[in-house]
Order: structure tokens, then sequence, then C-alpha cells
């Protein structure tokens, strides 16, 4: 029997704005202009909006600073903050929401200056107190521990998670969005300079500004609108930690669980879907999530990325907008996960448009390896 | 006292202090009012024996006129807990499964959970 909430709403609306460098914007200006951009694609008006769904880093209570700046008055809201994950999370509570009648349009935003207005990658966080004093650089660091377990516990190498670099930047190098867009080697990632070993700077995502938005309304309406809806067909998260030395086990990430649960309310497998959108914030997330989201077996990562097989041409298409990596990293990124994995089911990418997608695939991960939230959309086909 | 003040005080006179639940025998850090595995309340404190392995770490790269490149580790200890620490020594010569042994040491003034490489 089709899960309760399977396909009973519907992405109808995409943004973004301020992508690489937005001199003169705040991160609350980029926000309101995703807003926009995306009320705009779905031919709806600020004021046709009564749910809002938001998460930023700039304050603590930033759904309701969303709301006032944007001269809202919404009657649901949703502010939870699990790091970059937030953002698929929000398909989840959405499509309950909009299903409970909660709201009738739901916004999703997003945007982050962080680029222009410190160089370096925002975090909302402070380290955990039991961590703090050894200086973990965060969260470099956290993931490279994983990288490192993983490498002693299976044999990956360097080279094999450079391998998932190279393939961001080879899809990077079609989107006229993408903030780096020159083709780079295997060679190239290892040269580059170590930040906290085993990763190195092309190891990491890019530190930009920028800003995503969604709408999403119940599907019953959702053709009433400018675009070709994008439907909700599974959500679903885990979380098993908050500060990395809690991780059960440093190779095993909670989208094992995520993902069984988005598959099984979809009705679908992992098979049948035509591309993903993986969180990559460093290297290793994509090897971790192949394997977690049953791609490939544990440990078998490492080989399964090498060669190009996620590469532009390769077999499994991941991140065809270039990622974190390559694309776009404005300190949370899951809602970029969204937005490729929707236009490439309306066939609207900016970079390279694959055929006939019917099924995406969009995961997001949160904190050090701690929230993982799976969403599967699919094409009125899928419905 | 709260658990994070006992852990606190023991540092402070030299001893790494851990909770054991007396319902599932697990031990747990870092410390607090239930234990996570059974989520009983009935929890003791012991002192870690020190010994211990490293799980994972990483080699924090850093300027050598900010203090150099430095260790950061997740230790295992006999008891079954992992907690962040620094291993001494030169950071590029630890090792996954590498032996230490657990110790309270200093950083920037304040006690703090370090391990030695032990022998074998
Ligand atoms: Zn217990």
């Amino acid at each position: 029997m089709d899960h309760a909430l399977r396909g009973k709403s519907a992405i109808v609306g995409l943004g973004v704005a301020g992508l690489g460098e937005a001199p003169g914007s705040n991160s609350w200006d980029i926000m309101a202009q995703s807003a926009q951009a995306a009320l705009a694609d779905a031919g709806l008006k600020m004021k046709d909006v009564d749910g809002l769904f938001c998460a930023m880093m700039e304050d603590s209570m930033p759904v309701l600073m969303a709301a006032e700046y944007l001269g809202i008055r919404p009657r649901h809201v949703d502010g939870t903050l699990t790091g970059g994950s937030s953002f698929v999370n929000y398909l989840a509570s959405a499509t309950a929401a909009l299903d409970a009648g909660l709201c009738d349009v739901a916004l999703v935003c997003y945007g982050s200056n962080q680029r222009t207005a410190s160089g370096r990658l925002v975090t909302a966080s402070r380290l955990p107190p039991y961590e703090a004093p050894y200086k973990p650089r965060y969260p470099v660091s956290g993931y490279a521990m994983a990288a490192q377990r993983h490498m002693h516990q299976y044999g990956t190498t360097r080279e094999q998670l450079a391998d998932v670099a190279v393939a961001a930047r080879a899809w990077a190098s079609h989107n006229p969005q993408a903030f780096t867009r020159d083709p780079i080697t295997r060679d190239d990632v290892l040269a580059a300079r170590m930040i906290s070993d085993p990763l190195g700077k092309l190891d990491c995502c890019l530190v930009t500004d920028g800003g995503g938005a969604l709408v999403l309304t119940r599907a019953d309406r959702a053709k009433d609108h400018a675009q070709k809806p994008v439907y909700v067909l599974g959500a679903a998260a885990e979380s098993t930690h908050r500060q990395i030395s809690q991780m059960p086990d440093f190779t095993v990430t909670a989208a094992r669980e995520s993902g069984k649960r988005a598959f099984a309310m979809a009705g679908v497998t992992p098979s049948d879907i035509d591309v993903l959108q993986l969180y990559d914030a460093f290297t290793i997330n994509i090897i971790l999530f192949l394997e977690d989201l049953g791609y490939c077996a544990k440990g078998e990562g490492g080989a399964f990325v090498a060669d190009g097989r996620i590469a532009p041409g390769g077999s499994l298409p991941v991140n065809t907008y270039g990622g974190g990596l390559s694309c776009t990293h404005p300190g949370m990124l899951g809602i970029f996960t969204i937005i490729e994995a929707a236009h490439q089911i309306r066939g609207t990418a900016p970079g390279l448009q694959l055929d006939g997608v019917d099924l995406a695939l969009a995961h997001g991960n949160g904190g050090v390896l701690s929230s993982q939230v799976t969403a599967i959309l699919g094409s009125e086909a899928t419905l | 006292m709260t658990p994070d003040t006992h852990f606190r005080e023991g540092l402070a006179a030299g001893e790494i202090r851990l909770q054991r639940c007396a319902t599932c025998g697990t031990h747990i850090f870092f410390p607090r009012v239930l234990c996570p595995a059974c989520h009983g309340t009935d929890l003791h404190w012991i002192a870690a024996s020190g010994a211990g392995e490293v799980y994972t770490f990483t080699t924090v790269r850093n300027r050598p006129e900010k203090g150099g490149d430095y260790n950061v580790a997740m230790v295992e200890l006999a008891e079954g807990v992992r907690m962040m620490t620094r291993v001494d020594g030169d950071p590029h010569e630890v090792r996954v499964g590498m032996p230490v042994t657990a110790y309270v040491g200093q950083i920037d003034g304040a006690p703090a959970v370090l391990c030695r490489r032990a022998e074998g």
C-alpha cells in the first residue's frame, strides 16, 4: 500500500540568487531575492505564502526574521535547524503540513553572504564543550576523521577521494552558474594544500555566497501553476549524534536508514533513480552516501567512484550541477540538492540537462555527518 | 553537583572520571543524568584505567608561526567510551589502531585529557 504522504505535495517553483559572489547584499537580502525568484517561477505572489520554512545562520530565530523581512504573517512556520540537511528535512515537514491543511503555499528559503562577508565558512554552531579544547577545524576535521577511518578499514585511497572532486568539476564546467568551472585532474586534487589530513583544499566544498528557494503546494493544485510540477514521492530523516566523537561508526551514516525509508515511501529502489544530488561538503561524503543509500556495498565506495562512473558520461550521474565542491556552497547546501533534482525532472537544469529524468534523489547532510535526510522526487509519470 | 562538574573536578584532581550504568553495565562519556543505552538512571562514577587505542585521527595543518601542524584524535578507552583528544608527539606519526595511554594534562592552562603512545 502506498505511503499516506507519497506524492501529496509538489514543488512548483524554484529560485536562486547571489550565487558565487554577491557584494552589496547581506544574507537576508539573498534569501529574499531567492524567495521572489521561486514565487515568480511558480506564478505566485509573496502574499500567497502562508507556510514558511527557513533556517539561516545569522539569527537564533531565523524563520521569524525571514517572515518579518518578507512582510508576511505565515500561519505555519518551521525553523528546525539540523545544519545543511534542514532544507531536505523541510520537504518532509512541508508535505505533512500541506497535507494536514496547516498551510496551502509553503515557501522554503535560504541565503548567505559568507564569502563576501568573511571569506570563510560560517557556521551557526559553537564547538561542543568536550571537543573544543582540542581545536579541531570545524567541520572539516570531523569529516577528515571519517575519511581516515574509511581508508583504514576499507583501503579507500586519496586518489579515489580525488575522483569525486574531479567528477564534480567536470559537471560544473558545463554549468554557467558554477563558481569554479576550470577542469581539474586527480593530480591537481592530490597536490592541493592539505587542510586536515587526509583532506586537502580540493576535497573541501567551496565557500560562496548564494541563496535558494522552493515553493510547494498540495499535489491536487500543483498543475495550476506555471511550471511542470515535481512531486515529493518520499522523504525521510535520521540522526545519530551531534558531536563527531559520538558517531556510532565513522564509516556508516544514518543515510542507511533515511534512504531505506525514503525509498520505501516512494515505492522505488536505488536502481530506479535517474540522477542523484548528494550533499558533498567533502569528497568522503559521496563515498559514504553511495554506500549507505545502497549503490554499492560498504567499503566499496572508493572503487565505485573511480574512473568517472559518477562524472558526465558515467553510468550514475551524481551532482549534475557541480555540487558544493564546484558549483556553490554558501554555508548550507541542502536546498541546492533539491533545486537541481527538480530542474533535472522539469528539464530546466542550468548546466548539463540529462534526457528522460523521471526520478531524482536529493540527499541532505547536517552537522558532522550527524543528520541525514533523503528525498525522492518524481515527475507526473511516477505518481 | 552536575555530572559535567563532577567530570571537571575529576580532571582538576588528575583523574579521568567516567560513569558506569548499574543497570546495563555500559560506560558513559560524555557525562549525563541517564544511560544512553538503556535509559537507566543508576549511574556510578569510576576512574578510567587510561588504556586506549586510536580509533581515527586527523592532522590539522597549521602554519609554523601559529604553532605548526597538530593532532586531533578519537581514542577508544578500554572501558568502551570514545572521546576527542590529542596524541602527544609528531602528529604525522599517529596511526589508527595505535595503543595509547590517556592522562590528564593541560591545554591552554586548563586540565584536559591527552594521550601518550603506549609501549607495544
Ligand atoms: Zn544502561
